[in-house]
């Protein structure tokens, strides 16, 4: 079985968001960059297939400039044996990521593509659903468990109140939860040895994808901020401005 | 152009979440149709046609639709929407989940997440974990959208005089079938609803203390939640989480224990009204956002906070 895993670079989860001062847009000059933590999720769960028999081959795809190749070099040391980068000048929006890692399941035909459930940048949550509509793949998403057997997978699905299983029959379409696994660290010699790994490089025109956006992004700006707070000195207090002050309780 | 809001709910009721996305349908404008689609759920047709602004139910009720399945459920709502100008859904996980399959199958964008009506076409949402609230404008001719229920006040449950209209469109695949599901029993108001939350974290050090929590949740009438942290290390199961990743929540009052206060938790608190931090590291985040912050070992607090309720 061969498994394909979209990984998308994003900027460091730790790395606190600062806006433009003309409200274009964050600003992401000199900012740490990283890949999306669910993708990571989605690179480990693809290596444990590996690790356990089930898949024999791993490749990751990402979609961007040059820069995301080395994401895809970080997916490469975490374990999956071949990537491919769609070259495009900016980030194109969830529809045309979709329609284009499509382009790359038609040449790769993958049995299982796993993806993160939301990219941190973006918080959208909406790619994996979409490619699963655009292939009319079955879906699986937030993912906490994922069992391949017998030409079929079953997905324990984190949902609001608790836990949902659906069985899927391959080739489908997975999303993966935070719970669903640990990343591994990638080891110094596992870097090393992932730059020898191939790495192509295709275009939106060769898969023949046009990248339009049809959402314009007008402005962007600070969270309101929220009034400075106070410390109080004990339970007595805190109580007491609760009833009185804030009137909540 | 009219209006097409899919209902959230269980079958049996409908979920609050539901009121509050038509409140921002309301504020688009525009004939409001609502479409239930389950197995059995005609009692949550009658109960949404009550309410204010509804002017039509649409009623799929086939087993098919019984657990939500996304593959059955975008394809109905892509080959219904086709009509409509707007489809709105709540971002709840199973909004989450059939959306932007309706999207895709229409060959339009979805928006996400959205807290704020601008205009017809024009919206606000978070991006970032909250961190930057993005004005975006839709070109398409379908505009396709999740709601955050929490930025919207519920428009009211009676009063409106909508008309149910069954439908027999059926939609099934034979791709994915339901297995079965683990619901989180709990006697407590739903987090995501609830007026008082109140929220342990990795200060909580295990379980067990979180019936500390509990009794001053009970005092309180408050619905329990915790951050990634205190989930991860097992003291809680995943849904009571809040956060980027995890439930957000608005409620008047919400009250961090033994919370660092990172930014994705903060992603899905920062809203609430009031916010009390609970902590003994007084350099935790969390005081930066709290009105009311307390520098106190919890295990002393808390049980001192439930005696003074």
């Amino acid at each position: 079985m061969k498994v394909l895993v979209a990984v998308k670079r994003v900027i460091d989860y730790n790395v606190k968001v600062r806006v433009k001062a003309d409200q274009s847009d964050v600003d992401l000059a000199n900012v740490k960059m990283a890949l999306n933590p669910f993708c990571e999720i989605a690179v480990e769960e693809a290596v444990r297939l590996k690790e356990k028999g089930i898949a024999e081959e791993v490749v990751v795809v990402s979609i961007g400039p040059k820069a995301v190749q080395e994401q895809l070099r970080t997916a490469l040391a975490l374990g999956a044996d071949r990537a491919i980068q769609v070259e495009t000048d900016e980030l194109p929006d969830s529809l045309a990521v979709a329609k284009l890692l499509k382009g790359v399941m038609e040449k790769e035909q993958p049995q299982l593509v796993i993806l993160g459930k939301q990219a941190i940048d973006s918080d959208n949550n909406q790619t994996g659903q979409m490619l699963g509509a655009l292939t009319g793949m079955p879906q699986g998403t937030f993912a906490s468990k994922v069992d391949v057997a017998d030409g079929s997978v079953n997905v324990t699905r984190e949902v609001d109140g608790g836990l949902q299983t659906v069985k899927l029959q391959l080739p489908a379409i997975v999303t993966t939860d935070l719970r669903l696994n640990e990343p591994r660290y990638a080891s110094l010699p596992n870097i090393m040895k992932a730059k020898k790994k191939p790495l192509d490089v295709t275009t939106p025109d060769e898969l023949g994808v046009s990248v339009t956006r049809t959402v314009k992004l007008l402005k962007v700006e600070p969270p309101a901020e929220r009034s400075a707070g106070i410390k109080v000195a004990d339970v007595a207090e805190l109580v007491e401005k609760l009833q009185n002050e804030a009137k909540v309780i | 152009m009219s209006i097409l809001v899919i209902a959230e709910h269980d079958n049996a009721q409908l979920n609050g979440a539901t009121l509050k996305t038509l409140a921002a349908a309301k504020q688009i404008g525009g004939d409001i149709h609502v479409l239930v689609a389950g197995a059995g759920c005609q009692a949550v047709a009658d109960e949404v046609a009550k309410a204010d602004g509804v002017s039509k139910v649409l009623l799929a009720d086939n087993a098919a639709y019984g657990h939500f399945l996304a593959e059955n459920l975008g394809q109905l709502v892509a080959d219904l929407g086709k009509d409509y100008g707007h489809i709105l859904a709540p971002a709840t996980t199973t909004g989450k989940n059939f959306m932007p399959r309706v999207a895709a199958l229409l060959d339009v964008a979805q928006i996400s997440d959205i807290i704020a009506v601008e205009s017809a076409d024009t919206f606000k949402r978070p991006i970032y974990a909250g961190n930057a609230i993005a004005t975006v404008q839709s070109e398409d001719a379908i505009k396709v959208i999740t709601v955050r229920a929490t930025a919207f006040d519920a428009v009211a449950a009676e009063g409106g005089n909508g008309s149910v209209e069954s439908i027999d469109n059926v939609v099934s695949n034979d791709k994915a079938e339901f297995v079965g599901e683990e619901l989180a029993q709990s006697e407590r108001p739903d987090l995501t609803a609830a007026r008082v939350v109140i929220s342990g974290g990795r200060g909580m050090q295990n379980g067990e203390n979180f019936h500390l929590l509990e009794k001053v949740a009970d005092k309180l009438g408050a619905a329990v939640g915790a951050s990634r942290a205190a989930v991860d290390a097992g003291f809680v199961p995943n849904d009571m989480q809040v956060g980027q990743t995890g439930k957000i929540v608005a409620p008047e009052l919400y009250i961090a224990v033994g919370i660092s206060g990172a930014i994705q938790h903060l992603a899905g608190m920062k809203d609430s009204k009031v916010i009390v931090a609970i902590n003994k590291d007084e350099e935790a985040p969390i005081f930066q956002v709290a009105d009311y912050g307390l520098v106190a070992d919890l295990f002393d607090v808390l049980p001192e906070l439930e005696q003074k309720l």
